[in-house]
């Protein structure tokens, strides 16, 4: 909300200058977002008078005008604005005065005609940004005062940002208050000077359901004279706060909205048919609002309704069918209390967001309806005459909100501050903050003002009174707590340590959205995902992830786009499974790696990397756990996965992650050409270990035999060595295949291994004997098994 | 025939002489060999008078004594020559850089969080985590945002067709949290929080730490404390902050807190607050027995200031140029 300092000081007027003042506001919750200082370094602008104008000689879109500027010469001035007329009240600089944009005024000459000063427009002063010309003031403004004078200049626009707890300080008497109530100083009185009535004329106001409207307070006036022009202090206040001046009428609603903070609407009472009844509209019921717009109301709003029909959304704007214009000369005028559970959300729901339903929804004080009706009377009847009827009020005390009475307890204060504050000092504090304060043996009963809706038990007096207090003045205290010793697990690897050992293998972290496009997540996933956003920020944002690797993969493209040749990336976070009834979040550690095996560098040559690179990097997190020889890689198929270089990883029944080549198929989806391998683990799987179990080393040197078998290219690495260490349990430590063959001199469809045996027992040297047993019975096994043959 | 201290002479020469190993070899036998002309002379000794025998001999072991170890000497220096000449043709351009992989890096985000989870942890904090698709009663009811509250607005709250969420706050780990385990309860909870928002200085995503703390006799006071210890551990310095009156549904009183930064700034860096008693209710913690503080603090914001990053979004661009500045 912005208010203006002018404005603010007429109410309370602290011994502070604008910045010191806004500290306060910003130290009392009221943070000020920003200040602005309008009319500053216009000193030497003064209002003048455009006696006549008439086209320049040479220039189609500049006049010639006769300029009076109260020092009794007239001068002569060359004026490009298009809304110059003869009589109006302009801003005029003299040459020699330079303006708040940095521009030094001159005599000059236009096209060969000299101009002895200019003629202003807003923009030019920093008067705003609008400019649809020079600056009309009214026609009573006195030529040769100074325009600072005339318009209260300079002012400062103090923008704040309230919290939604605080409505009673949406208004520059709420702000005033608790400027008052920090400053100590003393604050103009809320109350306001009855209008008298003249007239008997009064509107009927029927509340069938008073509990939705315990305060409704209404006026007719007539014969006023809606065309006329609102004055300059009440529109520069306006415009100085955010609001743009438009009629008299709403002028006057808006100014006493923002000064009192009592939303109001004026009725054109000769539309209004038959008595105004406020009530809950029935569903689907249709109402045209002043936006020209038409809603169909739910039944959970508030409508003001007539004869006609819904003629307005009570508490969020006013209808069309009967709105004030120019020609209205009767008006109603009504401020009613709406409370908060009716109001709220209620706006939101149609896309609505008005002045009314900010502060409705977060409560108006419900003492401030016949205040609001009175000084927006008196306004009125200023700027458009007319004569007044008395004030209706129509109030239904039961329903008015309860102001509560709440203990609050010395003790209590002190120990949730951390600090003992003096009992007069609280009592100073709830006083000036308008609270009734009664002395009981542990504290105080205190009864809040009806405008403090926030303000309902104990924690909320003390946060008052630390407020005030100010929460610079708490001290600063360690708190002293027990720390007993908590559990500590070595059966789950830190995803801290799983980072580190990629980070120690060249893999770049990285974060992507857990949100992607729908396309890209099932290209991984295999299936629509079914967690998708109702608003999602773009399509492109919409579905929960169910793989870490869409993000990554978009990332990949993006770096390589980048001229980075060489991606390795992990990332550990979320991904997403189910349906919304029953919806799961594992934690899982993936990476996507493309490009050279190495960094490009003298000593080695650049080599593609390949599926047995990034085997490599799973393996060595997998060791982390201590659990990788328990891990097998079992070729799989899988939806974004190239066939033949793709594998699960499982442990037993358990299924770890994926690893594996990305299905060229996919290269256009997410922009990537040149091949990418990729791996994502289940971090809870992967990474819960086992507690190492120490067995002693053999003390016996161990023996190493060398065979070389030929078998079916598709038998595995992993069958071969599994039946190999099969074959003579207890001997054979450590089996390795050193290498393998496949081309002349090896019939096709058959391929040659190598595999090392290291042979080791632990209670003995094992003899040439013992080895030669072992070896002769692993190629027995080789070849039963497989059909092996001995390679020579 | 030849003097002795001649003889001696002319074979220190001839062993400086030698230029490797074969030369010196030579000399050796020339004079030390069995045939040597030393060894000649050592055996001519018996053929003097006997009462000049001993003083003869004395005199040919001493010069053959001195002879070996000139010539010891000269066979180091020669080894070592050699050595050092083929060690010479071993020598590499050191300033070559080395073979393989380098590291690679940590997210500064991630590092960021990791770093706040190790000053917590020090103290005593529990580190715990929660969903981050939400129902309303975790990340509002339960925290005290009344139905169509407009703090609800204020947390631009993406939805689920069914009105499941994405978590707008760490918050709802506080409820999860004091449910589970009931208390006393010192605890953080990092994660990532969502709000849909997009600009310059709003990502939909961003990362929050959670801090909760529930005992007898918790102060404000307290939450101040460790507060200004967290910010001066995080920035290795001392900082100036400023508790600011604000308002968070959960929390009762609330506060915002900015710290000095360059030139007399004060930034915004998290939100806390006394435990509003109703929040403890919907955990099943009495408020009249127990009392408790609660912060939440950006992660990206700590991380921007820290490292000096002045666009919010680089951090969720993944530019590996970037990124390697944290490593």
């Amino acid at each position: 909300m912005k208010i203006t300092e002018s404005w603010l000081r007429e109410w309370v007027n602290p011994e502070l200058d604008t910045s010191a003042l806004a500290h306060q506001l910003t130290m009392t919750g009221h943070e000020v977002d920003g200040i602005e200082v309008q009319g500053e370094g216009l000193e030497d602008v003064v209002i003048a008078e455009v006696l006549s104008h008439e086209k320049h000689p040479n220039a189609d879109r500049l006049n010639v005008c006769q300029v009076n500027d109260g020092s009794g010469e007239t001068l002569e001035i060359v004026c490009g604005a298009p809304n110059v007329y003869d009589g109006m009240k302009t801003p005029f600089a003299k040459p020699g005065v330079t303006l708040p944009n940095g521009m030094k005024l001159r005599k000059s000459k236009i096209r060969g005609v000299v101009s002895n000063g200019m003629l202003c427009s807003a923009t030019e002063l920093g008067l705003g940004s609008e400019s649809d010309g020079i600056i009309a003031l009214p026609l009573d403004a006195p030529v040769g005062e100074l325009l600072t004078a005339y318009l209260e200049l300079p002012d400062a626009s103090i923008d704040l940002s309230l919290t939604p707890n605080r409505g009673d300080c949406f208004s520059v008497l709420g702000i005033a208050r608790d400027v008052a109530a920090l400053s100590g100083a003393e604050i103009k009185s809320a109350a306001i000077a009855e209008v008298a009535a003249e007239i008997d004329a009064v509107h009927p106001v029927e509340i069938v359901q008073p509990e939705s409207c315990p305060n409704f307070a209404g006026r007719v006036i007539r014969g006023v004279d809606a065309s006329a022009t609102s004055p300059v202090w009440m529109t520069e206040r306006l415009r100085r706060s955010g609001l743009r001046a438009i009629s008299p009428v709403v002028d006057v609603t808006n100014y006493v909205m923002l000064e009192l903070g009592q939303p109001l609407h004026a009725y054109d009472l000769a539309r209004l048919q038959g008595p105004i009844r406020p009530r809950l509209a029935t569903q689907g019921e249709k109402v045209v609002l002043l936006d020209e717009k038409e809603i169909e109301a739910n039944d959970d709003t508030l409508i003001i309704s007539d004869d006609s029909g819904a003629i307005g959304l009570a508490g969020i704007m006013g209808g069309l069918s009967t709105a004030v214009t120019n020609t209205s000369t009767d008006i109603f005028l009504e401020a009613a209390f709406w409370p908060p559970e009716y109001i709220a959300g209620r706006a939101r729901s149609y896309g609505l967001h008005t002045d009314a339903s900010l502060r409705f929804e977060r409560g108006v004080d419900p003492q401030g309806q016949a205040r609001a009706v009175e000084r927006a009377t008196q306004l009125l009847m200023e700027i458009c005459g007319g004569k007044a009827g008395p004030l209706v009020l129509n109030t239904a005390e039961k329903f008015l909100p309860k102001a509560p009475t709440i203990r609050l307890r010395r003790a209590r204060l002190a120990s949730l501050l951390g600090v003992t504050i003096d009992d007069a000092s609280i009592e100073a504090i709830l006083e000036r903050l308008q609270m009734r304060v009664v002395p009981v043996d542990v504290g105080w009963d205190v009864v809040p003002p009806s405008f403090r809706f926030d303000i309902g038990i104990e924690a909320d007096l003390i946060e008052e009174v630390a407020r005030v207090y100010g929460y610079d003045e708490i001290p600063v205290t360690t708190a002293v707590a027990e720390t007993p010793l908590g559990p500590n697990t070595e059966t789950r690897i830190p995803l801290e340590q799983v980072a580190d050992t990629l980070v120690a293998r060249d893999f770049q972290e990285v974060m992507t959205y857990s949100f992607v496009d729908s396309a890209s997540d099932a290209a991984v996933a295999g299936a629509p995902s079914a967690l998708v956003l109702a608003n999602p920020i773009s399509s492109e944002m919409s579905v929960m992830r169910s793989s870490l690797l869409p993000g990554m993969l978009l990332a990949t493209a993006a770096n390589i786009a980048r001229q980075q040749e060489r991606v390795r990336l992990f990332e550990i976070g979320k991904s997403f499974h189910g349906t919304l009834e029953a919806h799961t979040e594992t934690l899982r550690v993936a990476g996507v790696v493309a490009g050279a095996r190495l960094p490009e560098q003298w000593g080695e040559k650049s080599q593609a990397i390949d599926f047995f690179d990034v085997k490599a990097d799973v393996e060595a997190l997998l060791q982390l756990a201590g659990r990788a020889s328990k891990v097998q890689f079992r070729a799989a198929e899988h939806p974004a996965l190239q066939g033949g270089q793709s594998a699960e990883i499982v442990s037993g029944e358990q299924i770890l992650g994926v690893i594996g080549k990305l299905h060229p198929k996919h290269g256009k989806q997410f922009n990537l050409k040149r091949p990418v391998y990729v791996f994502e683990l289940d971090a809870e799987q992967a990474f819960a270990a086992t507690v190492p179990a120490a067995e002693s080393v053999s003390k016996y040197p161990s023996i190493r035999r060398d065979i070389a078998v030929v078998v079916d290219e598709k038998i595995s690495g992993d069958e071969l060595v599994t039946a190999v260490e099969n074959s003579v349990p207890g001997i054979i430590s450590t089996v390795r295949i050193f290498d393998i063959y496949a081309g002349p001199g090896i019939e096709a469809g058959l391929k040659s291994v190598a595999l090392g045996l290291i042979l080791q027992e632990t209670s003995r040297t094992l003899t040439d004997e013992d080895a030669d047993s072992a070896m002769a019975a692993a190629v027995r096994k080789l070849k039963e098994d497989f059909g092996a043959e001995l390679r020579d | 025939m030849q003097a002795l201290n001649e003889l001696v002479e002319s074979a220190a020469s001839a062993i400086d002489a030698a230029t490797d190993m074969a030369a010196l070899d030579a000399v050796r036998v020339t004079y030390l060999g069995k045939k040597g002309e030393l060894t000649a002379r050592a055996k001519s000794v018996s053929q003097l008078p006997v009462n000049e025998r001993p003083a003869a001999g004395q005199e040919i072991n001493k010069a053959k004594q001195a002879l070996q170890e000139r010539l010891n000497a000269r066979r180091e220096a020669l080894e070592a020559a050699a050595l050092e000449a083929t060690l010479a043709g071993e020598s590499v351009d050191v300033t070559l850089p080395g073979r393989g992989m380098s590291i690679g890096g940590r997210h500064p985000v991630t590092r960021t969080m990791a770093r706040i989870e190790t000053i917590f942890r020090d103290a005593g904090f529990g580190v715990r985590s929660g969903p981050e698709i939400e129902d309303d009663f975790h990340n509002f009811t339960a925290l005290n945002f009344p139905e169509n509250h407009p703090a609800r607005a204020l947390h631009d709250t993406f939805f689920f067709p069914d009105g499941k969420l994405l978590r707008t706050h760490t918050s709802p780990v506080q409820i999860r949290s004091m449910l589970a385990e009931g208390v006393p309860i010192r605890i953080i909870a990092p994660g990532r929080v969502y709000r849909c928002d997009s600009d310059q200085t709003h990502t939909p995503m961003f990362h929050q730490v959670e801090g909760l703390v529930i005992d007898k006799g918790i102060s404000l006071a307290n939450l101040k404390a460790v507060l200004h210890q967290f910010v001066e551990s995080f920035f290795e310095r001392p900082i100036e902050l400023r508790f600011r009156p604000s308002y968070f549904p959960f929390t009762e009183p609330s506060a915002e807190v900015d710290l000095l930064w360059e030139k007399g700034k004060w930034l915004e860096i998290l939100g806390c607050g006394m435990v509003h008693p109703n929040v403890l209710e919907a955990a099943g913690v009495d408020p009249e027995e127990y009392s408790g503080y609660a912060f939440g603090m950006g992660v990206e914001r700590l991380a921007m200031l820290r490292y000096g990053v002045s666009d919010l979004r680089t951090f969720f661009e993944n530019d590996l140029r970037f990124l390697r500045q944290f490593r």
